[in-house]
């Protein structure tokens, strides 16, 4: 066990997590892991196509095969029509979410939902789908952003009008918003540069790759009331979704957050809770739906494609000037994709007196784009941090040094507004420079080092937090934030640093939505810091009442009393003197148990800065890129528990790598994903990657109690720009499209021979 | 629906029956059938590792495999690594070295480590990486897995070079409580 730092005792060192032995025991209850008696098992119909008109859907014989119980259409859903919900992180068209769970006289993706059937098991469930008859017209279809955005291009949306710098156009196309974010002027700024380089990048389409599909399990009860059962990153937008997708009042819906097999911002929207809720309805029998990998692939949400132009100037001393973006998003089958984010991001990193950005957001006949760790930023800096690095090249100045050198820093205004509070971004920087690695030699052919820094936002969002007091002097602690990567844990510490206690005296739970107050996704690198501010607030109110009862005890004020670590003392008398443990056995016999209570929406999110640091080596011959060295620095603010903000970076990364090096929806020419499984679609294995060290840099957030800040989303930001510039040191080509596979590093050295 | 098939075997130690059809895979038997649902399904085809079992000595995707061939086989899952108390060492490190986020590929992971090391009980670090790159986890980057793993290996290789294989790991080390 480590110590801690800042004169902690809890937060900084490294407990077993709570949940930990269920989950290496196998006892812990995933999404499809949930059974009950009578349960039906469901499977959906999906589009072979990616463009077209329903005409008709019979089912007569799948409801005639022995064992199947119902079926169901968009038509057994109410028509939402184009309501806009705020669903806690993000508005939504519910039309499109509900078409989306099942088409809606159109599908616009190969793999969207237009049926779904409950039977008896699964094998009889998947035969049903066989007997199906969906009568389709076909359209042509767009699946690249660039060609999409072109006019002429098929029109997804008969009544998607572009809306360009927050008016209507009255132009039907396929582009749904336009935007910009301006400061100084951008003309002036590269007049002023000694240097400019413009150059066009392409990234392809990723999924997130949690390993659990989808599960979700509906019990529509005779009285009304819907229970669903659902791997989620957030059971309240499950039972807000529910409900606008249903018609029915959140209070009839309850949302239980089953263990989550990963999400990284895929399992926040709805896809089979309100279908297997309808099957529900109408056997009157608990529903599961499954998805299998390929049905993840193809009909969840990915993150997007896009087409992004960046050109950057600097000086000769090596400050940048001016820089410019022109970002396209694919969006998915609807508007929304994170270009938006995207844009903010692109240029984060550095304080840069005149730029300009214009955004696009498009839609294409792809799966909805979802969002996935930090994003849009990782495309972003992809564009950007490669300019950079080239800009370094061209003035020949150490792609660190330049960064301290225009690093952004507190008081700097980001092109889309804010102004920076304190940010580690200088320190990430200094800290990879004076890195052993970084000051390594890397000897032999072939090989090169990249660098590259990122950024992301972080949020806050509301959470809610009870935790009671038990008798033998240990706490029950109720939140609402799913757990994916031992956040009852970080959430716990926050609590024991807060009443003197260790973190094994703290019991956290998981609640749904009718035992906890409403509690945001686990997303935005905000459970740490909103969930545990909402447990360090239960803290302070149990500490209030701890104080208050001890005075009753001892017959005197309040005010005569003290608490610190886990003692309280009587002002007016030393040998009054309870812990907590001991005043904890007094409850019951003075008055009963004591309750904290707490519901935060904080403001102070301290955003991310991460500086990566990668060492390759390029087999000419095949393409094939090796990872030899990896080392990722990152500002986390005050690490709460170091082995699992590690866990963070180090997930990020690799998933940067794989999004750099071999990640990619392949298309065919009919518009069909030609690689749905984890054999064709290359995710990194262990045999693919080394070690990867990290580098914490706690730089704490003035905004957070114990000086929390989001860790998890900003790793995923820089490998794919520090991999490419990397393979540039080792043999001299630059690639400027993503997946940097292994044939198309082959075809760029090539073409350089 | 096809006949069911009269299925006798010995799952974790202990005999088992049960009925399946023919098609059924035996990560549907033990998931739907004896829930035993620690053993996880994430792709259903034979690249994610997620449900590993160890049939007759031998690590197998347990989705690859029909639920009528383990007739008179032998079938060790997850939830019979641990030893009746406390934990297998495997489970110990991986819980030590924060080993797992979202923990749905730590079953699979430990049960295809267990198989590694009662072949190889002193691996060297890249042995574990080829022997695991069969099992996808897509939350730690691999890095504390390959950690536990090679630390799990290292005290294992003690306890049973001094014949104290079924102690876990808190009675072979006193430090862990």
């Amino acid at each position: 066990m480590s110590t801690s730092t800042n004169g902690y005792k809890v937060i900084g060192t490294r407990p077993i997590r709570h949940d930990g032995v269920d989950k290496v025991t196998g006892r812990a209850v995933y999404g499809a892991d949930v059974q009950m008696p009578g349960l039906l098992h469901g499977r959906i119909l999906r589009s072979p196509i990616p463009h077209g008109c329903i005409k008709k859907i019979d089912a007569s014989k799948a409801l005639a095969l022995p064992g199947v119980e119902a079926v169901v259409t968009a038509a057994d859903f109410p028509n939402p029509g184009d309501k806009i919900a705020e669903l806690g992180e993000g508005a939504v068209n519910l039309r499109h979410l509900s078409s989306n769970c099942l088409a809606r006289g159109k599908v616009l993706y190969k793999g969207q939902a237009v049926a779904a059937v409950a039977a008896v098991s699964p094998h009889v469930a998947e035969e049903a789908l066989k007997l199906i008859a969906v009568e389709y017209e076909p359209l042509p279809h767009v699946t690249d952003v660039v060609e999409a955005m072109r006019d002429g291009a098929p029109l997804l949306h008969d009544d998607l009008v572009t809306e360009s710098l927050g008016k209507p156009t009255g132009k039907r196309s396929n582009v749904a918003k336009h935007f910009q974010f301006k400061i100084g002027d951008v003309e002036k700024g590269f007049a002023e540069a000694a240097v400019v380089v413009e150059r066009e990048f392409h990234t392809a389409t990723v999924h997130q790759g949690y390993i659990e599909p989808h599960a979700a399990t509906a019990l529509w009860s005779a009285d009304g009331s819907v229970t669903i059962w659902c791997s989620t990153q957030g059971a309240f937008t499950v039972r807000a979704q529910m409900a606008e997708l249903l018609d029915l009042p959140v209070s009839r819906i309850k949302a239980v957050p089953t263990e989550i097999g990963g999400g990284f911002g895929g399992k926040i929207r709805v896809y089979l809770e309100p279908v297997a809720a309808a099957l529900s309805k109408k056997t009157g029998r608990p529903v599961k739906i499954t998805m299998n990998r390929t049905e993840v692939f193809e009909g969840t949400g990915p993150t997007p494609g896009s087409y992004i132009k960046v050109k950057m100037g600097a000086d000769k001393s090596g400050r940048l000037t001016a820089a410019q973006a022109y970002l396209a998003y694919e969006a998915g089958a609807f508007p929304g994709s994170p270009v938006g984010p995207g844009a903010m991001c692109i240029f984060a990193c550095y304080n840069i007196p005149n730029v300009h950005i214009d955004g696009y957001d498009v839609v294409v006949n792809k799966p909805a784009t979802s969002a996935y760790r930090a994003p849009g930023a990782t495309n972003a800096a992809f564009a950007s941090e490669t300019v950079v690095d080239e800009i370094c090249e061209k003035l020949n100045i150490d792609p660190l040094d330049f960064r301290l050198k225009n690093a952004a820093h507190e008081g700097t205004r980001r092109a889309d507004g804010p102004v920076y509070p304190r940010i580690g971004m200088i320190e990430t920087v200094e800290a990879a420079k004076k890195h052993p690695h970084y000051n390594s030699p890397l000897a032999g052919p072939n090989r090169g080092r990249g660098v590259a820094t990122g950024f992301w936002f972080n949020c806050g969002l509301k959470s809610s937090a009870t935790a009671s007091v038990n008798a033998d002097g240990t706490v029950s602690l109720v939140e609402g934030s799913t757990d994916i990567g031992g956040t009852r844990t970080s959430i716990a510490m926050q609590l024991a640093e807060a009443l003197g206690l260790r973190a094994e005296d703290v019991r956290p739970v998981v609640a749904d939505t009718d035992m906890v107050g409403y509690t945001d996704v686990t997303g935005g690198s905000r459970v740490t810091f909103a969930t545990g501010w909402a447990a360090y607030e239960a803290a302070q109110d149990i500490k209030r009442q701890m104080v208050a009862r001890a005075a009753l005890v001892w017959g005197v004020k309040p005010e005569d009393v003290s608490y610190d670590a886990g003692v309280l003392r009587c002002k007016t008398d030393d040998a009054k003197r309870l812990t907590f443990k001991e005043l904890a056995e007094k409850l019951h016999a003075t008055g009963g148990t004591i309750v904290g209570r707490a519901s935060v929406d904080p403001t102070g999110v301290g955003g991310g800065f991460a500086t990566h640091v990668v060492d390759v080596e390029v087999d000419p011959e095949t393409g094939k890129v090796t990872v030899l060295r990896y080392t990722a620095v990152q500002d986390v603010g005050q690490a709460v528990h170091p082995s699992y903000v590690e866990g963070q970076m180090q997930g990020g990364a690799v998933q940067g790598i794989g999004w750099a090096l071999n990640e990619e929806y392949a298309y065919n020419a009919r518009g069909e994903m030609t690689n749905a499984s984890f054999l064709d679609y290359r995710m990194p294995t262990s045999l693919d990657l080394p070690m990867i060290d990290t580098v914490m840099v706690e730089v704490a957030n003035p905004g957070h109690p114990y000086g929390v800040r989001g860790v998890g989303e900003v790793p995923i930001v820089p490998p794919p720009a520090a991999l490419a510039n990397a393979i540039y040191r080792a043999v001299g080509v630059r690639l400027t499209q993503l997946p940097m596979s292994p044939g198309r590093v082959v075809k760029a050295v090539l073409a350089k021979k | 629906m096809s006949k069911k098939i009269h299925v006798q075997t010995t799952i974790n130690g202990e005999p088992a029956e049960f009925l399946c059809e023919p098609r059924q895979s035996l990560l549907e038997v033990l998931r739907d059938e004896l829930r035993l649902t620690g053993t996880k399904e994430g792709c259903n085809n034979g690249n994610c590792g997620a449900c590993n079992v160890i049939l007759d000595g031998r690590l197998v995707n347990s989705c690859l495999v029909l639920g009528a061939e383990v007739q008179g086989k032998t079938v060790t899952t997850i939830e019979g690594v641990a030893p009746s108390q406390g934990l297998h060492p495997l489970q110990q490190k991986f819980l030590e070295h924060a080993a797992l986020q979202c923990g749905i590929c730590t079953p699979g992971f430990i049960v295809a480590a267990r198989a590694l090391l009662e072949k190889k009980p002193n691996p060297t670090e890249a042995e574990v990486r080829h022997w695991l790159a069969g099992n996808l986890c897509r939350c730690t980057g691999y890095d504390k897995i390959i950690r536990a793993v090679l630390d799990a290996a290292d005290l294992s290789f003690r306890a049973r070079a001094n014949g104290r294989e079924r102690e876990t790991i808190s009675q072979v080390r006193g430090e862990f409580p």
